[in-house]
């Protein structure tokens, strides 16, 4: 039985968290994380569980890749690291999951369109935003039964969850996450909006999903879709509940979301970065059964 | 008061007021009201959606006009009052900083709540960059100790703001809580730096808080004509104004042309009366943000439930500026545990 195997760059929240639900894959082995800080805390988490470790980030990676024949690469680095990484891994064969909002390749929501976006020569996929990923779901639950002229979203998370990537990063959050609520998501115009809040105990991860249907819209129709799209959520991330709604108001459609992580790595109130890694791993999956033809 | 910066008065009823307006103030009112301030003397007005810069919204409310509309006619009608804009990072972006310059603002506010300063880096860098007077904002300060709203302060100083903001958005804070909070950042940022302060009248402490602010060094005081501003509305800028008179400082403001603002111009655009009524006491008294008011009492009717009992949930929960989706969310749970 042979697993691909797979590099994690960036040893910070969402690398570590990422590495635990690696380490359980049937398909991904994580052999190797890359970091910049020698004494960060995911280095050590990740040698406690074997794998080999660098702190001089990308560089110190690329002697490794052929000598542990690594053919998938997560990047939970920062976008604007994002795109020199990537260059470097794909022009050695490497094929790429962005997590971070740099967003040069075709957006990817597993709930949604992860078949449809893995082509076997897409070299770079990109997970949206940990807001993507709760939202654009209950976007496409609206959409996929009339058009939705307007989405908007709204992720609340907690402070201690939004690491220094998110902070530095905020605008290519909005701009990253309205992007997908159209191109993915299915609304002809999208924005996002998000909020850190520090209350202590820290809050789970809450969203707000407010769609403008073009016609009135289908109560029946929309709040089954929505029902159906929470389970489609929920095989890859548990802990996505929706709270209230869909509420109908004229021609707005609104639910209220909220999502508990697996605690693999940091508390469960970190939904938010707990759907992302979810929904990297999904994608990774997605890609070693590609290269693995399907068959082990 | 510092003796290095001169006291610079700022006014909000076109921005704080566009709240209670639900953002429906009309262009030529905006333009007639900021060419009334420029006759006044006013020297700095502030002009935006209520949320700032890309405010327009299901969530906040979408405005009569967009804001490149609203800044570029007010732009072109001031003589020498300046203009201002407020940008909340995570609701507007820099692509809206660069608008707003380009439409002639010459002031940016960068508004973050007093504990996430590190999301206005990008947004303060670029204002600097632009050479614009540049501002940190730290909203609801009273959830913050003075000690640790000075680090919050300092970082805002290290990305390039120019002066930086206590804000009291709920109105919450006593004149106490304002010189502590004031007298640190006097003491702890750079003499260079500015510090400014926002006050809203939930409690009715608008004006001494502003006097308790000067007093412990800050030289930027908001106000609004007639108070038109969330809440209760913000420190009434034309008592603060006759306040000063009498206390003999300098301020460059014509009292009586201000008070005609307020009582000609502002008063009649009110749609209800922006005064202390219970909802917008319990807000001071709950510590929770001014802009909730209209929302609360929205969702009250629609689920037949009390806006005060909402506020005070939505202050228990801890909630921040912007949060207004959790008020329809708050109030869904109400109404079903009231079942």
């Amino acid at each position: 039985m042979t697993k691909v195997n797979a590099v994690i760059i960036g040893s910070g929240n969402i690398g570590t968290d990422l590495m635990y639900k690696l380490l359980r894959s049937e398909w991904i082995a994580p052999r190797v994380m890359a970091g910049i800080d020698p004494e960060s805390e995911g280095l050590a988490r990740a040698r406690t569980h074997g794998l080999v470790t660098t702190d001089t980030g990308v560089e110190g990676l690329l002697p490794l890749l052929e000598l542990k024949n690594i053919r998938v690469a997560f990047d939970a680095t920062s976008a604007y690291a994002h795109p020199e990484n990537s260059r470097k891994l794909t022009e050695r064969g490497v094929r790429v999951v962005d997590l971070t909002p740099a967003a040069i390749g075709p957006y990817c929501v597993p709930a949604l369109n992860l078949e449809r976006q893995l082509h076997r020569d897409t070299m770079n996929v990109n997970m949206v935003t940990c807001g993507g990923q709760a939202t654009i779901p209950m976007v496409a639950a609206v959409s996929s039964v009339q058009p939705v002229a307007y989405a908007e979203i709204v992720a609340t998370v907690a402070s201690r969850s939004a690491g220094p990537g998110t902070r530095n990063n905020i605008d290519e959050f909005t701009r990253t996450t309205a992007g997908a609520v159209e191109k993915v998501g299915g609304a002809k115009r999208g924005k996002a909006i998000i909020i850190l809040n520090p209350a202590e105990p820290p809050l789970i991860m809450r969203d707000t999903i407010h769609c403008l249907t073009e016609g009135e819209p289908d109560v029946a129709a929309i709040t089954a879709s929505v029902e159906r799209m929470i389970r489609e959520v929920q095989r890859y991330v548990p802990g996505y509940r929706l709270k209230n709604g869909p509420v109908f108001d004229g021609k707005r459609v609104t639910t209220y979301i909220e999502v508990e992580g697996l605690g693999d790595y940091l508390p469960k109130y970190a939904g938010n970065l707990d759907i992302m890694t979810a929904a990297a791993c999904r994608a990774g999956e997605i890609i070693a059964e590609q290269i693995t033809g399907g068959a082990r | 008061m510092s003796t290095r910066h001169r006291l610079l008065l700022h006014e909000m009823s076109l921005r704080d007021g566009m709240h209670p307006k639900r953002h429906q103030i009309p262009l030529e009112r905006m333009v007639q009201v900021a060419g009334a301030l420029d006759e006044a003397g006013v020297p700095l007005v502030e002009v935006t959606h209520g949320d700032g810069l890309g405010g327009a919204s299901i969530n906040y409310g979408f405005p009569a006009h967009s804001d490149e509309e609203y800044l570029r006619a007010v732009c072109s009608r001031v003589k020498r009052t300046r203009i201002s804009a407020l940008l909340l990072p995570g609701i507007g972006t820099v692509d809206d900083l660069r608008m707003a310059a380009d439409c002639g603002v010459q002031c940016i506010r960068v508004a973050t709540h007093c504990t996430e300063a590190d999301v206005s880096r990008q947004h303060i860098g670029l204002a600097r960059q632009l050479n614009l007077d540049t501002v940190g904002f730290l909203m609801m300060a009273h959830r913050s100790p003075p000690e640790a709203l000075v680090e919050q302060a300092l970082l805002m100083e290290s990305y390039g703001a120019g002066t930086v903001y206590v804000t009291d958005s709920a109105g919450y804070m006593l004149p106490q809580d304002v010189t502590t909070r004031v007298g640190l950042l006097r003491a702890r940022l750079s003499p260079e730096t500015e510090v400014g302060f926002h006050g809203h009248h939930n409690l009715a402490m608008g004006v001494a808080n502003s006097l308790a602010a000067m007093e412990a060094g800050a030289n930027r005081i908001d106000g609004s004509c007639a108070g038109l501003g969330a809440g209760a509305g913000n420190t009434p800028l034309e008592v603060l104004v006759a306040v000063l008179s009498r206390m003999g400082v300098e301020h460059g403001i014509d009292l009586y042309k201000l008070m005609d603002v307020a009582e000609d111009l502002i008063v009649p655009m009110m749609d209800t009366p922006v005064r202390i009524d219970r909802d917008a006491l319990i807000l001071g008294y709950a510590g929770v943000y001014s802009s909730f008011l209209l929302f609360a009492q929205r969702a009250a009717a629609k689920y037949g439930l009390s806006s005060r009992d909402i506020l005070v949930e939505l202050g228990r929960r801890n909630t921040v500026g912007g949060q207004e989706d959790m008020i329809e969310d708050v109030a869904l749970d109400m109404a079903a545990a009231a079942r």
